[in-house]
């Protein structure tokens, strides 16, 4: 027999080390997330996939399943909070959507209009955030970073190359690359690297192929991201999960 | 360079898990972190450049911008202002020649703020190189501003400068403790591992730095742990990071009780390892206290020297237990446990996903136990005087004593022990504040993350059944005004937030800057009703405490001094944040133009 939780009411089950998250994926139920991503381990920092558990909210990402959990997420206390949030990432950073080669294919962009954000909500940070357009197959507009660290644990755990790295604090947290002089040509990231793909907004952009598949015709324009994230859900982890070489231990 | 940088690193063995204090010691030895430091440190750890410039960006007291002789940093807690900070501030300034947070053209001086340094008592303070000196007056700062400008190293500053205070106004039984180096451990190595875990447990100890945890079950949870395999390596850790502005008991403690302390850790030590299995000590001093740090490690090796520290403790084969100091670099997250414990590993100050929590995987992923400084000489006192005396002190419900750190508005700031469950009034009382009709206006208690609480309430009791707290004590009387204090609080968060979760690192800098707007007039009720909707956000969703607090004192304020907010309002209505004659102030700065044509009529709308 195996464990079940309750999700809005309904039997998830499973497997022994999988989150709230994991297991509501693979039985193929959708609960909103962002910094989440099927091949890594969870991060836990959007905290747009907070649920309300046995009455407590968490992260569904981080929170291990247990039998008899009682999980409400498609609720209005939930999806209210999840709208802020998505908002208070649009106000931190600069994101002009119309303008943005990722458009369509955004994770931000998808979520919010999935979860039926519709105004600003807040006043936006205007951040000054300059773009660093040194390397010849990559552009990187910090505008649009969201601080998932998808690119970070890319690069560690499965390039193994540490491009990326977080450095500040707060609200001036902020991304930098593995070069004294701070440009991405400096560094040794490549097109064939999993930081190359793998960020969910239109930050680590490829240059020369943008636009080659028209607004309209792209990931989100064809399928919600919700249809889309149980899509990717069986994808199974390809990164360790951890970085020797950051750890010291390499 | 070089070779400074090598002696550094060799002092560290080129330990990766140094990497913090490495940091802070080339920070010392070249007044800054500079890219080619970053560059050869993470050569030598073995470590990505990326890595080790995230470590530098994240802690206060580490600058990477440009060398800079003399780094002063004003404490700006909202008892440094009350003590008239700002003013100072500005003197000094003004004295040397610079704009305050910009290094002066030479690269000799520069002059900041910084978050709560523990002189609360005592201030207004600052640090200079990370040197505390407290009670700040006109005098002091031109004294410094002389030695500044003579580019006196400040080893050779007069010592009287750095004196700092104890200000012990009321002792009991922690503070006036008749014991001696060894009697908690003699009695524990004579009772046993379980009797003294069990002696724990019936004192009904509860942790002292602020979540009232207890003892008993943390370490029990930690001796049982499985750890990984075949190592059983445990970790002691105490948390001296006494980051919570308005708290300074932690200081005074290090300064008077610091046997006590070690003993606390020892018996911990002794409780949570397995026979014949490996313990290690940490103290994770606050880069504040840097001051402190000779002091301890001579009581560290006089206690190696009695043999109540290092191998064989007292005799008894096979008890190894050693504390090794780590500092801090000026971030208060660090205090939470496990950003305390990526710290000491080296690392950001990021608070871990939990589970698993830190009595299972804590530092180096091995069992750990941390608590606060005042929990482990508490423990050493129920050690050595028995569960039963030590219950018999405080309330049912909250055993043995609390030492508070007593500040603000009052006759005789400074540090009061009191049995669990005295008053506020009595306290007040006690340091020489009004609680009468018309004398003290408000207490913030445990902190800005703590409660505010005003005259209706000072029959309230300090204890865990009732208003439970890490020891700060801040008195406001009658002139303040508690919408200034709460903003205070505001920056203080939005300054400490980590930055790892959305809610945190957003929504912090949002009450910053509405805080901010409605001091300068600009605020609405619009305002007010975000704020209640930003605290919902982050008590649901933020990572940790810092977050799930950050409203508190907002919030407290509100509700008990609503009129300070309100007569502050512009209009009742929405007002659009972006004031477009503010945005032209660069242009008349930079024009040099001030007439009326150089303003838009906005206040007329
Ligand atoms: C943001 C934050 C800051 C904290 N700062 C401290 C601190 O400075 N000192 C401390 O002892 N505990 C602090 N804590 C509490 C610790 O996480 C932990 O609960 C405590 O060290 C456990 O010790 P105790 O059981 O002896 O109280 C802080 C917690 C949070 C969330
Ligand atoms: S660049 Fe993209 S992947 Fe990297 S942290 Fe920013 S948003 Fe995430
Ligand atoms: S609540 Fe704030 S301090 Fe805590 S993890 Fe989130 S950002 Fe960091
Ligand atoms: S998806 Fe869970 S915190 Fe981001």
């Amino acid at each position: 027999m195996t464990d079940t939780f309750l999700l809005d009411g309904e039997d998830v089950a499973f497997a022994p080390g999988q989150s709230v998250l994991q297991a509501a994926l693979s039985a193929g139920r959708y609960i909103p997330h962002l910094c989440y991503h099927p091949e890594f381990k969870p991060h836990g920092s959007c905290k747009v996939c907070t649920v309300k558990a046995n009455g407590r909210t968490a992260a569904s990402c981080t929170l291990p399943a247990q039998a008899g959990l009682n999980v409400e997420s498609e609720t209005g206390e939930m999806n209210d909070l999840r709208r802020t949030l998505v908002q208070m990432l649009f106000a931190e950073g600069n994101h002009f959507c119309p303008s943005c080669e990722k458009s369509g294919n955004c994770a931000l962009q998808a979520l919010g209009a999935d979860l039926g954000v519709m105004t600003a909500g807040f006043r936006h940070f205007y951040p000054d955030r300059p773009v660093d357009a040194s390397h010849p197959d990559f552009l990187l507009d910090f505008n649009r970073c969201i601080l998932c660290e998808l690119c970070v644990r890319a690069s560690c755990e499965v390039d193994e190359k540490c491009v990326f790295a977080l450095s500040g604090r707060g609200i001036d947290k902020h991304l930098v690359v593995n070069a004294a002089s701070g440009r991405l040509a400096d560094t040794n990231i490549a097109l064939s690297d999993k930081a190359a793909t793998v960020c969910p907004v239109g930050v680590i952009i490829q240059k020369r192929v943008g636009f080659s598949v028209p607004i309209g015709q792209r990931r989100y324009d064809q399928r919600p991201i919700r249809a889309q994230a149980l899509d990717d859900a069986p994808r199974q982890a390809a990164a360790s999960g951890g970085c020797a070489a950051c750890e010291g231990t390499a | 360079m070089i070779h400074e940088l090598q002696s550094i690193l060799a002092r560290h063995h080129g330990d990766p898990t140094h990497l913090l204090q490495v940091l802070r010691e080339v920070q010392d030895a070249l007044t800054w972190i500079s890219p080619e430091s970053i560059d050869y440190v993470a050569d030598e750890l073995g470590l990505p450049r990326a890595r080790v410039e995230g470590v530098a960006g994240f802690y206060s007291f580490l600058h990477s911008d440009a060398p800079c002789r003399y780094r002063l940093l004003f404490s700006d807690n909202i008892t440094d202002r009350m003590l008239g900070n700002q003013e100072l501030l500005t003197y000094l300034c003004e004295k040397l020649w610079v704009e305050r947070g910009h290094r002066s053209e030479d690269g000799l001086v520069s002059v900041d703020t910084t978050s709560c340094t523990g002189m609360c008592d005592q201030g207004p303070a600052l640090l200079v190189n990370g040197w505390a000196i407290p009670r700040l007056s006109r005098e002091r700062l031109d004294r410094i501003a002389e030695l500044i400008l003579a580019q006196t190293p400040v080893e050779r500053w007069p010592r009287e400068l750095f004196a700092v205070e104890d200000n012990i106004r009321r002792a009991d039984i922690l503070l006036d403790n008749p014991m001696q180096p060894g009697d908690s451990l003699r009695a524990v190595l004579a009772d046993g591992r379980e009797a003294t875990l069990e002696e724990i447990r019936r004192s009904n100890l509860r942790g002292r730095g602020g979540a009232g945890f207890a003892t008993a079950l943390k370490w029990e949870a930690c001796r049982d742990a499985p750890g990984d395999g075949a190592n059983t390596q445990r970790y002691v850790v105490c948390n001296a990071d006494e980051g919570e502005p308005g708290t300074f008991k932690d200081r005074v403690l290090l300064t008077t009780q610091a046997d006590l302390l070690f003993e606390g850790m020892t018996v911990c030590a002794y409780v949570v390892g397995a026979s014949g299995g490996k313990t290690r000590g940490f103290l994770y001093l606050r880069g504040e206290y840097r001051y402190l740090l000779e002091p301890l490690n001579e009581v560290l090796a006089r206690r190696r020297a009695a043999n109540v520290l290092g191998r064989d403790i007292l005799g008894h084969t096979g008890f190894d237990f050693d504390i090794e100091i780590h500092l801090g670099a000026g971030a208060y997250v660090c205090g939470e446990e496990s950003a305390l414990i990526e710290s000491l590993e080296g690392k950001r100050g990021i608070p871990r996903n939990r589970p698993p929590f830190p009595v299972t995987h804590g530092y180096l992923q091995r069992p750990t136990t941390v608590n606060n400084v005042e929990t482990f000489c508490a423990a050493a006192l129920v050690t050595a005087g028995g569960a039963e005396w030590y219950r018999s002190v405080g309330t049912a419900k909250s055993a043995g004593s609390k030492v508070l750190s007593v500040s603000g508005d009052c006759a005789r700031p400074g540090i009061y022990e009191y049995p669990f469950g005295v008053t506020v009034r009595q306290v007040l009382e006690d340091c020489g504040a009004d609680p009468g009709n018309g004398g003290t206006l408000a207490v913030q208690i445990s902190g800005p993350s703590g409660v505010c609480i005003a005259a209706d309430e000072f029959d309230r009791r300090i204890a865990f059944e009732d208003i439970a707290t890490a020891g700060a004590f801040m008195v406001f009387d009658a002139s303040r005004d508690m919408f200034e204090v709460a903003r205070n609080f505001a920056h203080f968060f939005a300054h400490e937030s980590c930055g790892f979760c959305t809610p945190c690192r957003v929504g912090t800098a949002m009450l910053r800057s509405t805080m901010d707007k409605i001091a300068e007039g600009h605020g609405t009720l619009y305002d007010l009703a975000e704020i209640e909707k930003l605290d919902r956000v982050l008590n649901q969703s933020a990572h940790c405490g810092l977050g799930h607090s950050a409203c508190n004192p907002t919030l407290d304020t509100m509700k008990r001094f609503r009129p300070t907010y309100e007569r502050r309002l512009k209009s009742q209505d929405f007002e659009p944040a972006f004031d477009l004659d503010g945005a032209l102030a660069a242009a008349r700065r930079m024009t040099g133009r001030d007439d009326a044509g150089a303003h838009l009529s906005t206040e007329e709308a």
